[in-house]
Parts: structure tokens; C-alpha cells; sequence
């Protein structure tokens, strides 16, 4: 029953050292569809793509491409079968054009006219443009994001795999990627797609894969299916609660700003004479496009940044979750119990209470449900949505608990439930009386909890109703 | 061990001492394989090396633990500064000028110092070393000059300084030699045991390699030091750590130990000032810090090791007629073999795995 599929992967096993990723996990692609790929973190998604692309072995199952049972030992081989990868992290050369990128890799001559033509042909086809003299560092993640398609192409892919391509894109390009990725299906193609959002899966899709925990739980044509249904066999049971803004209280001023000037690290003014103030027990969220100040004024707010003019009142101790875990939040060769001892590292004197800094990390994995085989483990070895919940469990469970919460993108990466918990936590220290100010770049996030709006525009913060068309104008500039 | 001892860093000492080990023998192995290619006695040649460094009481005390001293003190002062993520190279300089500064004190007011002599020439050598590397501290938060390259030609400045004081200011009064005269015998640092030249001085880098240890493993401080080296946005912003204040403390305690260093060579053994009182001491603790993995404790172990082969080499030079310098082919198989082990292994310790070009990024998410 298989000759039909263009990939096929049966039955798959796959273990890394103590860890079981994958049980039995089977993805049945057929040829002139779009089939989403779906599962909570750790649920083996990207491990069975990696098996896929050749990257990993399997330890058990079969892997077939057009009927054929094969053997992938490395990316060539697949490759060479017709199924490319667009990977979560770009891979071009940035000093080199687009053309140069994708001839990089070729045999024999290197052709400037056969190069670009080839870019523009193969861009025709699939129904964008991309400018094949352009050089790749200057691209933005969208053209980036068709480059690379552009290059599994240009190696004769039919099969094409990517890994949550819409995460990093603003909603008009992923809408336009959708339709590339349908029109290559169309014509033959078939196209496996890790998506984290569940609407996008539905409608961009034809069939649907489901793993939890390494196994497939569901495989059917999305039609026959629906948000619900996906919801419960990717989190094993009913889907969480959606969250109501509760009526609130705001109490005094905690955090106020007042004509507040930033510059960014390059030393451009990102912030341009903003003025807001955040009360006790209410959640700001904020809003705005790429580059419009939130993040300098999220940095300011959290004391991580000396404004250049301007007033600020912020108390002491303010907890901060920054946008980049791994480079602004954590020291990822450090244990876990140094991962907590960081908080408040730069006003520390004297010996560190190493014994309860261990006491509390313990505690704190436990209340935050981060699953770890031992506190001496390195950062490193957690996953993502663990850093995470890492990470926030450090800066809101502090003693006392902050009277003031900044969190930027604070679900980044994280799944459904993961997602889920941290918003219960951020209503939860609003009710027990924290300001709580929230930036995410997807805005229904921010609709979802915010109990008031202020959207980032050219420098400037503006109140904004909690209205979706009102918000987008505003980010926009047109009010 | 205390309860707060993470067992991770037991497993990881002793993988490290078992490279350690590794490394050291193939470093000899290979001495042994060049002088026999060279058409040497080789066996004879090794043997004269542990003659001269641990195969006597008086080798192991009067050489091999004198020789020692300024590498442990040195390769504290590296391994400090390397652990911050600041390059300095310029424990060499460092060393010197706390020598001068403790040999002028004490060839002005020695004599006059009584008990007081020994302390104060030791405090005014720490705090020269100190001043010597805040040249390169200012020169890196002021202007962003890069440590590496100015503790560097620092070390040129300062060679040439004593040389200068050595003809000049302090030369000894026949202006017959470009030396010092000798300090005051009340500023001789007293030896441990009588009849050996063992000096107090190698009790004193051993004490302060344990404090370091203490103090780099329990302290805020030391904390903020290991915090700015591993991942200094992560200090800076999840920390609030002042990450410039912290590396130039850093740098100043790392100079610290160089110029004490550099009084205790002066007052424990060389008792004047000459131009080459370092014989490039602060070039081989980057060696010894290395191979400690830059580790305090672990500099102990491997300054004595490199004491011994520098002790060891005079003694096969006098019995087998081997030149001293062919150690130093020992030394420089260490690091390179270490540097490649390290990488081999995935990079345990991410300053060295940066020496090793390995990237300590995250593991792959195995989702």
C-alpha cells in the first residue's frame, strides 16, 4: 500500500543515550499534498524529520521514497532521492549572492549567467521572486526563508520538509509561503510542514500527522478533522482552558516612565520620549512592529538599560525574561543551581548560600513541573520549552515574590501547554499584586492576557483599546 | 566534600587529572622518541630528569618546588583572568615590575623595616603587579584597547624598565654589572626547612591558590567572575552584573598574583634585581594554567610538574648532555596535545574548548 507515497516513513525508533525520542512513529506523505506534522516539544517531530533528511539513522522502522525501501546515511542520499529541507536556521553564505548560494555545493564550472537564471526560473515556477544578484546576508527572513527553498529546489527536490517555516515570518509572508508550498503541491510536489499554530495546519494542509511522546496518535485528512480533535491527541486529554481577562484591581503606580529617551546597542534612539505607567495587579501588554522600541524600553523597564533622557521609577528588583534565552538569560554550561544563582548575582556580597540556592532550584522544578534527572545537570542539557519555564520560575518565584514582571516573547518555542501554564502564571502574579508587562510578537498572545494595550510606534508609546483592528492600525501608524 | 559539592564536578576533576595524566606521559614518550631519533641516550637523559626533580628529597625541595613557586602564583594569575574570558597574556611584565617594586623598597628603607620588611615587600610587589595591569584595564574600558594585545607589550615595557632601573637608579654601586645590590637579609624570606632553599614563599602561592579556589567556588564574587566568562550578556542581563567592573577587577588580581610573584622570586631567591629574573615565567603559567584547565587547585599540580621538568632539564644538561631547552619541546606538547584532547572530547571546559576552536553551543534539542 505504500507505492503511492512519496515518503514514507513506517514504524520508526529512535533513541539518544537514556532517552526513548521517538517509540513508533509513522508519517505517510503523499505526493500532491501539503502534510502538517504536529506534536507538542519532545514529542520527536524534528527527530523524525532529521530521520527523513538522513541526518539521524533510525534504530527501527523503514524509510521509503516512491515505493522504495531505502537506506538515508546522509543529507546526499536524500538529496539525491529528491527530498530537500528548509531548516529552522538558515543556511546560506551571507557574503555571497543568492545565485552563489545556490550553485554553492555543484559540480564542475561555475556559470554566473546559468546560476541566475536558474534563480529565476526556479522562483518563477513556484509562483515568487527572489533577486538572484542580491547578496544573502541582506535579505530579510522571508526572502532568506525562499532562498533556501529555492536551493532544495535547485537540487531536484519533490519532496520538500520544513521545519516550523511560519514561525519567523509576519503574517502576510507566511499567508504568501502557504500558497507557494500549495502550488508546488499541485503540481506534483509533496511538502511535510511542522507548524506550531493549529488554525495554519488545518487550513494549509491536506492530511495531518499527530505524534505525542514518540508515537503517531493520528494521522488523517485534515478535513476530517478539526482544532478540537488536534488539540487533544497532541496534549493527551481535553485542551486547556482558554484565558478570560479577569476584572482587575490596579493598585499604585509601580513602574513609570516619563519622556523616556534609549538608545540601542548600535547607539540609533530607538525610544523616542515615551511615557506610560504600569499599576500593581494589571498586565500591560505591548505591541508594536520589529524595531519600534519595545525591546529598549522592555530592557529599561527591567533596569538592564540606563535611559539617555528622561525620567524612570522602577523598584529594585525587577524580574526579567529577555526574548533571547540563550544568550541573555542563561549561562548554558552552568548547572541549573547557578542558573538560578544569577538572579541578583550583581548586588551579591559575601559567600553565596550555595546550600539553599540548591534547595530552592529543587523546589522550583518541582512547582514549575521541569523534569531533569539531576539540579547538577548543565543548562544545556535542557530543552527549550524546559529553559524556559527555567528561566521564568527563577524571575517570578523570586523571595519576595517581584513587585514589578517584564517578559518579552515569553513563549517563544514553547507548545500548547507549555504556553498554556506560562499565562496562568502571569495572571497568577498579576492576582497576587505584581505590575506585569508583556511584549509578544504574535498579537492575539497579547490580546489574550492583556488587560490594557500600548503599542510601540516610531519611538513612541501609545494606548490602544484592546480592539485587533485597532491595535494594527496604531502599529502601523495610522490612527 | 561538602553537601553543595554538584557531583558533576567531582566526575569532571577526575576526567580532567586522568587527561592530565594522559597527556603528560605521551609529552614524555615523545621526548623520548626525539632524543632517541637525535641518536641521544635517551633512557640516561630521563632518568638525570627524575634525578633532578623528584628523585631526591634535596631536587624535589631545593629545585623542583623553588621552581615551582612563581609557576603556581603565575598560572593563578592566567587562570583567574582566563576564567573571566580576559586574555592575560601579560603575567611576565606583571611579575617584573612587582619584583622591581619590591627590590627599590627594599634596597631604600630595608634595612630600617625590621619584622615589617618581608610583608611589606611582598604587599608592594602585589600591588605593582596590580598597577601594571590596570594600565591594560584602563586601556580596555577607556578606549576598548583589546588585553591581549596591550598585556603583550606591556610585558616589553616593563623588561626593558628593569632593565633601565638595573643600569640606572638601582644598579649596584661598582656599575660593574647591570644588577641590584642585594636587599637587606631582613627581607630574605626565611626558608621552611633549614639546610634546603625551600622558602615560605611556596606555602604562600599554595595558600593563595586555595583561597582563589575558595573564593572563585563560594563567593558572589567569584561567582560574577565565572558568570562573566562563561556568558557575559547572560551576566550582564539576567544577572545585572557589571561586566566591565568585574573583568577589571579581574585583571587586577590577576596582576596581583604575578607581582607577588615577582617579589617572592626576589626575596626567596634571587635577593637582587636582574633583568632576567623571569625566564619567561609568565609566558610558561599559560601553559600551567591550561593544563590545570584553569582550575586553581589543579595549578598546584601542574606548576610543580612544570617546576620539576624545568629543574630536570639542568640535571639531564649536566649528566647526559642533553641541552636544557629540549623541555621545552615537552611543554609545548603538553598544550598541543591537551588543546587536542579537549576538542576531542567535545570541549568539558568551555574556555579551553574556545582554545581548541570547539563550539560549546547547546546540544542539539532531541525533539
Amino acid at each position: 500500500m505504500t507505492g503511492g507515497y512519496a515518503l514514507a516513513l513506517e514504524h520508526i525508533a529512535r533513541r539518544f543515550g537514556r532517552v526513548q525520542a521517538l517509540h513508533d512513529a509513522s508519517l505517510l506523505v503523499r505526493p500532491g499534498t501539503v502534510h502538517a506534522l504536529r506534536g507538542e516539544n519532545g514529542a520527536g517531530k524534528t527527530t523524525l524529520l532529521r530521520i527523513a533528511f538522513g541526518l539521524l539513522r533510525p534504530d527501527a522502522g523503514v524509510v521509503q521514497v516512491a515505493g522504495h525501501p531505502v537506506i538515508l546515511a546522509s543529507p546526499a542520499d536524500a538529496m539525491r532521492l529528491g527530498i530537500g529541507m528548509v531548516h529552522q536556521h538558515f543556511s546560506a553564505v551571507p557574503t555571497m549572492t543568492v545565485a552563489e548560494n545556490v550553485a554553492l555545493g555543484n559540480h564542475g564550472l561555475y556559470r554566473a549567467m546559468e546560476a541566475r537564471s536558474r534563480v529565476t526560473e526556479i522562483a518563477e515556477r513556484v509562483g515568487f521572486t527572489l533577486d538572484p544578484d542580491a547578496r544573502a546576508g541582506d535579505l530579510s527572513i522571508a526572502a532568506q526563508q525562499r532562498l533556501e527553498i529555492v536551493k532544495a529546489l535547485a537540487r531536484g527536490a519533490r519532496t520538500l520538509i520544513l521545519d516550523e517555516p511560519t514561525a519567523v515570518l509576519p503574517p502576510l509572508d507566511a499567508n504568501e509561503l502557504l500558497a507557494v508550498l500549495r502550488h508546488f503541491a499541485d503540481e506534483g510536489g509533496a511538502v511535510v510542514l511542522i507548524t506550531h499554530k493549529l488554525p495554519e495546519a488545518l487550513s494549509a494542509a491536506d492530511d495531518v500527522t499527530v505524534l505525542r511522546r514518540g508515537r503517531t496518535v493520528l494521522a488523517a485528512q485534515a478535513s476530517a478533522t478539526d482544532v478540537e480533535a488536534l488539540a487533544r491527541a497532541m496534549i493527551g486529554g481535553a485542551p486547556p482552558p482558554t484565558l478570560r481577562p479577569r476584572p482587575n484591581l490596579p493598585g499604585d503606580v509601580v513602574l513609570s516612565a516619563h519622556e523616556l529617551v534609549l538608545r540601542d546597542s548600535r547607539g540609533a534612539a530607538r525610544v523616542k520620549g515615551a511615557t506610560l505607567q504600569v499599576r500593581e495587579r494589571e498586565i500591560v501588554g505591548l505591541a508594536g512592529v520589529d524595531g519600534a522600541g519595545q525591546h529598549e524600553l522592555l530592557l529599561a523597564l527591567a533596569g538592564r538599560l540606563a535611559p539617555i533622557s528622561g525620567t524612570l521609577h522602577a523598584p529594585a528588583a525587577v524580574g526579567f525574561v529577555p526574548e533571547d534565552r540563550q544568550r541573555d538569560a542563561l549561562v548554558l554550561d552552568f548547572s541549573l543551581v547557578e542558573n538560578v544563582a544569577l538572579r541578583g548575582a550583581g548586588r551579591a556580597w559575601g559567600r553565596l548560600p550555595w546550600r539553599s540556592i540548591r534547595a530552592r532550584t529543587a523546589a522550583l522544578l518541582e512547582h514549575y513541573d521541569i523534569r531533569v534527572p539531576q539540579l547538577d545537570v548543565p543548562a544545556a542539557a535542557l530543552s527549550g520549552g524546559n529553559q524556559q519555564k527555567l528561566i521564568l520560575a527563577r524571575e517570578l518565584d523570586g523571595d519576595p515574590p517581584p513587585t514589578a514582571l517584564i517578559v518579552e516573547n515569553p513563549t517563544r518555542g514553547l507548545d500548547i501547554a507549555g504556553t498554556a501554564s506560562v499565562h496562568e502564571r502571569l495572571v497568577a502574579a498579576r492576582d497576587a499584586g505584581a505590575a506585569v508587562v508583556m511584549y509578544s510578537s504574535d498579537l492575539d498572545e497579547v490580546l489574550a492576557i492583556a488587560d490594557r494595550l500600548i503599542v510601540m510606534f516610531d519611538g513612541l508609546a501609545h494606548d490602544v483599546p484592546l480592539d485587533r483592528g485597532a491595535v494594527g492600525r496604531a502599529m502601523l501608524g495610522l490612527t | 566534600m561538602r553537601a553543595d559539592h554538584p557531583p558533576r564536578r567531582i566526575v569532571g576533576t577526575l576526567a580532567g587529572v586522568a587527561a592530565a595524566t594522559v597527556v603528560v606521559c605521551a609529552s614524555l614518550a615523545l621526548l623520548w622518541l626525539a632524543l632517541l631519533l637525535a641518536g641521544l641516550d635517551a633512557t640516561r637523559a630521563l632518568a638525570a630528569l627524575w634525578n633532578g626533580s623528584f628523585g631526591s628529597g634535596y631536587a624535589l625541595t631545593s629545585s623542583t618546588l623553588v621552581r615551582a613557586t612563581p609557576l603556581i602564583l603565575t598560572g593563578l594569575a592566567v587562570a583567574v583572568a582566563f576564567r573571566a574570558g580576559v586574555w592575560n597574556i601579560g603575567a611576565d611584565g606583571q611579575l617584573l615590575i612587582g619584583a622591581a617594586a619590591a627590590a627599590a623598597v627594599g634596597l631604600a628603607w630595608g634595612g630600617a623595616l625590621g619584622p615589617a620588611a618581608i610583608p611589606l615587600a611582598l604587599a608592594i610587589g602585589t600591588l605593582g603587579g596590580a598597577a601594571w595591569a590596570g594600565i591594560a584595564a584602563v586601556l580596555r574600558t577607556r578606549f576598548g584597547v583589546l588585553e591581549v594585545i596591550s598585556t603583550i607589550m606591556l610585558n616589553f615595557i616593563a623588561l626593558n624598565l628593569v632593565g633601565y632601573l638595573v643600569r640606572g637608579p638601582l644598579q649596584e654601586p661598582t656599575h660593574a654589572y647591570p644588577q641590584s645590590s642585594e636587599i637587606p637579609t631582613d627581607m630574605h624570606l626565611p626558608a621552611i626547612v633549614s639546610g634546603t632553599r625551600l622558602h615560605w614563599g611556596f606555602v604562600v602561592a599554595v595558600a593563595a591558590a586555595v583561597a582563589l579556589w575558595w573564593g572563585l567556588r563560594s563567593t558572589a564574587a567569584g561567582f560574577r567572575v565565572r558568570a562573566v566568562g562563561a556568558n557575559a550578556e547572560a551576566a550582564r542581563i539576567a544577572g545585572q552584573i557589571d561586566v566591565p567592573r568585574t573583568t577589571t577587577h579581574v585583571l587586577l588580581l590577576s596582576g596581583a598574583l604575578a607581582g607577588l610573584a615577582g617579589a617572592i622570586e626576589l626575596t626567596g631567591v634571587t635577593f637582587a634585581l636582574y633583568e632576567n629574573i623571569s625566564p619567561g615565567y609568565g609566558y610558561t603559567a599559560i601553559a600551567v594554567a591550561l593544563l590545570a584547565g584553569l582550575d586553581s587547585l589543579g595549578v598546584i599540580a601542574t606548576g610543580i610538574l612544570f617546576g620539576a621538568l624545568e629543574a630536570g632539564a639542568l640535571s639531564m644538561q649536566r649528566e647526559a648532555a642533553v641541552p636544557a631547552v629540549v623541555v621545552t619541546v615537552v611543554e609545548a606538547a603538553l598544550v598541543l596535545l591537551l588543546l587536542a584532547l579537549t576538542r576531542w572530547r567535545g570541549g568539558s571546559t568551555a574556555i579551553l574548548a574556545r582554545f581548541a576552536g570547539t563550539n560549546s553551543a547547546a546540544p542539539e534539542d532531541v525533539s
